[in-house]
């Protein structure tokens, strides 16, 4: 993986994401190594992500490099006038490895293909967002053991929810059922369903939560947003039947754990979150090692 | 099939080289465009509003002393589905062949995502074809897929 940019959750093999998770568990014991020394990571947010941008810095940190950049493009050249292309040559120099934020899709893939040092897609728009991805399948595979033939549960917005298309393809590796809970509007696209089929792999569609929570390994939860709805009538229809609250989850399996990509509003009830099956905030940490390993692979230093 | 070839170079023949025929005829300038004929430096000929047996209105293009290969030509199959790559050398056909939907499509298609990098700077496009019937364009940036209905020359 040495020098490779990850801008696509396509963009890798399997064995390249296996070998990433199993040096995450190596990160994971042995959080604080100075193998970063002397190495500049840029972080170029071209739109605010607080929480993905500490991540990737405390990675960094906790490896002993440095860290440059900005987390807002009104403080960048951007604001100038200034191209991406132009913007991504001129950080080449000043850094060994670029994480990158965009709003616009396809910006990473662009920069990749310009810049001179590898770039790390921290999220480009509503396309791709493979370090979560990542992430996700560490805590999955953390919590029950293995990856393979799991009964994973989306829930929410399946439509233009990034973070579950790039899931349910990574997941297709590893001989998953997939249960998908969605509204009618905001059903998974089939252009991420044709992954499924291609290796052909059972999935079932619900729009009631209930109906999947007592057969599934992971209950995969995400928030629905209300611009998504052409209609708000609908909106306040579906709204309140996507939330998750504790005595929902009386009957789940003993090894079912929740995850959601955070932030979170309502689908997940505060009074969940004592449960033991609750995992999403320990999932928040596993982003650390995940790109602590992620990292170390890249500059070759593992 | 020669027959037919032959009967359509006596509205003007050339020595050497190829004929595009059977082009919709709304597409002519379109197929000139995707060629970058205007920049060429050989003879072009040109018809639009033609007699055809088999479509009723066609376009037919000539050019002069030039050969295009296969990658170049089959750029054109998506603005000219029908059109036939007529070849000849002395006058003869050498050759006559269809179109084929090629693998890529680079520079000249739009990508239908306004979210789509190609739409914000100046990005060549790039797509994948994935799906050859329906004529689906996977853009090889924002990963999002223009359909033929959608499809908008640069």
């Amino acid at each position: 993986m040495k020098n490779r940019s990850l801008v696509s959750i396509t963009d890798f093999t399997k064995d390249e994401y296996l070998r990433i998770l199993e040096l995450a568990q190596h990160f994971e014991r042995n959080p604080i190594q100075k193998i970063l020394e002397g190495y500049v990571v840029a972080t170029l947010f071209f739109e605010p992500s607080t929480r993905t941008r500490l991540s990737f810095e405390s990675a960094v940190n906790r490896l002993g490099g440095k860290v440059i950049g900005f987390s807002d493009a009104s403080v960048s050249s951007t604001s100038k006038g200034e191209s991406l292309a132009d913007t991504i040559r001129t950080v080449s120099n000043y850094s060994d490895l670029i994480v990158m934020r965009h709003p616009i899709e396809g910006s990473a893939r662009w920069a990749s293909e310009v810049a001179s040092v590898p770039i790390i897609n921290a999220g480009d728009g509503a396309n791709q967002h493979p370090t979560q991805c990542l992430l996700d399948l560490y805590t999955i595979l953390q919590t029950q053991g293995t990856l393979d033939n799991l009964h994973v549960a989306f829930v929410g917005d399946l439509k233009y929810g990034r973070t579950v298309h790039s899931n349910v393809i990574a997941l297709t590796h590893f001989n998953t059922t997939f249960h998908l809970v969605s509204p009618e509007e905001l059903k998974l696209p089939s252009s991420v369903k044709m992954h499924i089929k291609e290796k052909q792999l059972e999935y079932y569609q619900y729009t009631d939560i209930q109906e999947v929570i007592n057969k599934v390994d992971i209950l995969y939860m995400t928030r629905i947003q209300r611009e998504r709805f052409s209609d708000p009538m609908e909106y306040e229809r579906v709204k309140n039947s996507y939330i998750l609250t504790n005595s929902m989850l009386a009957g789940a399996k003993n090894n079912l754990r929740i995850l959601h990509p955070l932030p979170r509003v309502n689908e997940i009830a505060y009074d969940v979150d004592a449960n033991p099956k609750a995992y999403y905030f320990q999932q928040a940490l596993n982003g650390v090692y995940v790109r602590q390993a992620l990292i170390a692979s890249i500059l070759g230093l593992v | 099939m020669s027959n037919e070839g032959r009967k359509e170079l006596i509205v003007s023949a050339i020595e050497n080289g190829t004929v595009i025929d059977h082009i919709p005829t709304h597409a002519v300038l379109q197929v000139m465009r995707i060629l970058n004929l205007e920049q060429s430096p050989h003879q072009v000929l040109f018809g639009v509003n033609l007699e055809s047996k088999k479509y009723g209105r066609k376009g037919i293009i000539k050019v002069r002393d030039k050969f295009f290969d296969s990658i170049e030509i089959n750029k054109i199959a998506l603005v000219a589905p029908t059109a036939t790559l007529i070849e000849i050398r002395d006058f003869e056909v050498v050759s006559k062949k269809n179109v084929e939907i090629p693998d890529t499509v680079e520079g000249f298609v739009k990508c239908f995502n306004p979210r789509c990098i190609t739409n914000h700077e100046e990005v060549p496009t790039r797509f994948k074809v994935v799906d050859k019937e329906n004529l689906k364009l996977l853009c090889h940036y924002c990963e999002k897929i223009t359909k033929k209905e959608n499809i908008v020359f640069l």
